[in-house]
């Protein structure tokens, strides 16, 4: 007979972890299944400030995460890795389909996390490699002395912009409003450092090139103007890195969860969705404040919810 | 793992006998540095006299990568006869694709 876990979690980022942690903690025959890294979104983040108890020099994502997996496994939590294409979530005993193998859980947390937004423009998929990027600690030494352009104004995309500048000859921020919307002392840095420009009220429609990224045609939104930027000719390329929020990874829940109009799943404070015995937890969830240590905190709520709801079975 | 460098990528990929696996990596990058042991596992898998494995560190070797047209990172790229045969790249460069691509090969 296949086994029936109390608990599956879905996703192996800061919630997925925690309610793993949480789970094994109290004996739930608990599995963690994620499809990529672990981590997640934070695991490509080269630096980690705010996160409260954290090694105060040095502390990266990848490390973060790489003790609370350990803390997951201490516990007996299980893992594989695997990507489910498939969720039965309404019957008692729920069934998720994966590409490897199939699951049976009594209880089940979604913590499947989110991801960058893309930026929407004609051709963009093309160039992902070849001049676009949405990881600046990642790419940043490709465009050393290079002409870079940032799309966004969030904090995000500044604190980013301000990143790249180290790198770059010169960072042009390009944000569809007359004001960025960071915090203002993120803005501060950026208006103080010299080789970041900005093109308001502007959005990025297509990018082009022969192979690398060379040309970008941007729209003005008031006036409606098409400007075509070209790169440097003795460059032959330039940057163009997307920072404009977040997209919930909720693709495959939206037949059974109850989302939200922009696909968050919608939850009461305890991470109970519309289903028994289904959670969820971390930034695919409508929350005001996505980041690791609320990611953290939803998933020991989840945990202990799950296990509440299995003691009543 | 074989470790190429500006000096030996012709030799060792674009003029191999055989086909040949290049992790392109780069300082400061952790989704590479967290695939990396899967691709040390793949290499040890996988790896024979028709199908080789290296990295390349393209903090030290940029005009390289960016004449490979590289400009995004991970990249896992199969080469044969000098050319990318075959890639994983950035969001696509899971350990399960990676793998998936790798057993096309051996």
């Amino acid at each position: 007979m296949e086994k029936i876990y109390d608990l599956v979690i879905l996703g192996a980022g800061p919630a997925g972890l925690s309610a793993g942690i949480y789970g094994g903690r109290s004996r739930l025959a608990t599995l963690i299944i994620e499809q990529g890294k672990d981590g997640g979104q934070i695991a490509i983040t080269s630096s980690i400030e705010n996160y409260p108890g954290q090694m105060l020099t040095g502390e990266t994502g990848a490390t973060l995460i790489a003790r609370m997996t350990e803390q997951a496994r201490l516990f007996g939590a299980e893992r594989r890795s695997d990507t489910i294409k498939e969720l039965r979530l309404r019957e008692p005993v729920k069934r998720l389909i994966g590409n490897y193998e199939e699951y049976l859980a009594r209880s089940v947390i979604v913590a499947t996390g989110a991801q960058h937004r893309p930026i929407g423009c004609i051709n963009e998929e093309k160039f992902i490699g070849k001049g676009i990027s949405f990881c600046a600690t990642c790419d940043a030494l490709f465009f050393e002395q290079m002409e870079v352009y940032v799309v966004g104004g969030g904090d995000a995309a500044v604190e980013e912009a301000v990143y790249l500048a180290k790198f770059a000859r010169s960072v042009t921020i390009i944000h569809r409003r007359n004001e960025l919307r960071a915090a203002q002392s993120i803005q501060d840095k950026a208006f103080a450092t010299p080789n970041i420009h900005f093109m308001w009220e502007s959005i990025v429609v297509e990018v082009g090139g022969d192979e690398l990224l060379s040309t970008i045609i941007v729209k003005n939104v008031k006036t409606g103007e098409l400007t075509t930027l070209h790169a440097d000719l003795s460059d032959g390329f330039f940057g163009l890195f997307g920072f404009l929020g977040l997209l919930p990874n909720t693709e495959l829940l939206a037949g059974s969860l109850d989302l939200d109009a922009k696909g968050y799943v919608k939850t009461d404070e305890n991470m109970h969705t519309n289903i028994p015995g289904v959670f969820a937890a971390g930034d695919l969830r409508t929350k005001v404040l996505r980041q690791v240590v609320t990611a953290a905190a939803d998933g020991a709520i989840a945990a202990n919810e799950a296990q509440h709801y299995l003691a009543d079975l | 793992m074989l470790e190429v460098d500006k000096l030996t990528f012709e030799a060792e990929v674009l003029k191999a006998p055989h086909k040949i696996v290049v992790d392109f990596y780069g300082d400061g990058c952790v989704a590479c540095e967290a695939l990396m042991p899967k691709l040390h596992a793949l290499a040890e898998q996988y790896g024979s006299a028709n199908l080789k494995f290296c990295a390349l560190n393209t903090s030290k070797a940029r005009r390289l990568a960016i004449s490979q047209k590289i400009l995004g990172l991970p990249v896992i790229a199969v080469y044969e006869n000098g050319r990318i045969i075959d890639s994983c790249a950035k969001d696509e460069a899971t350990a399960e694709k990676v793998e998936a691509m790798i057993k096309k090969y051996i």
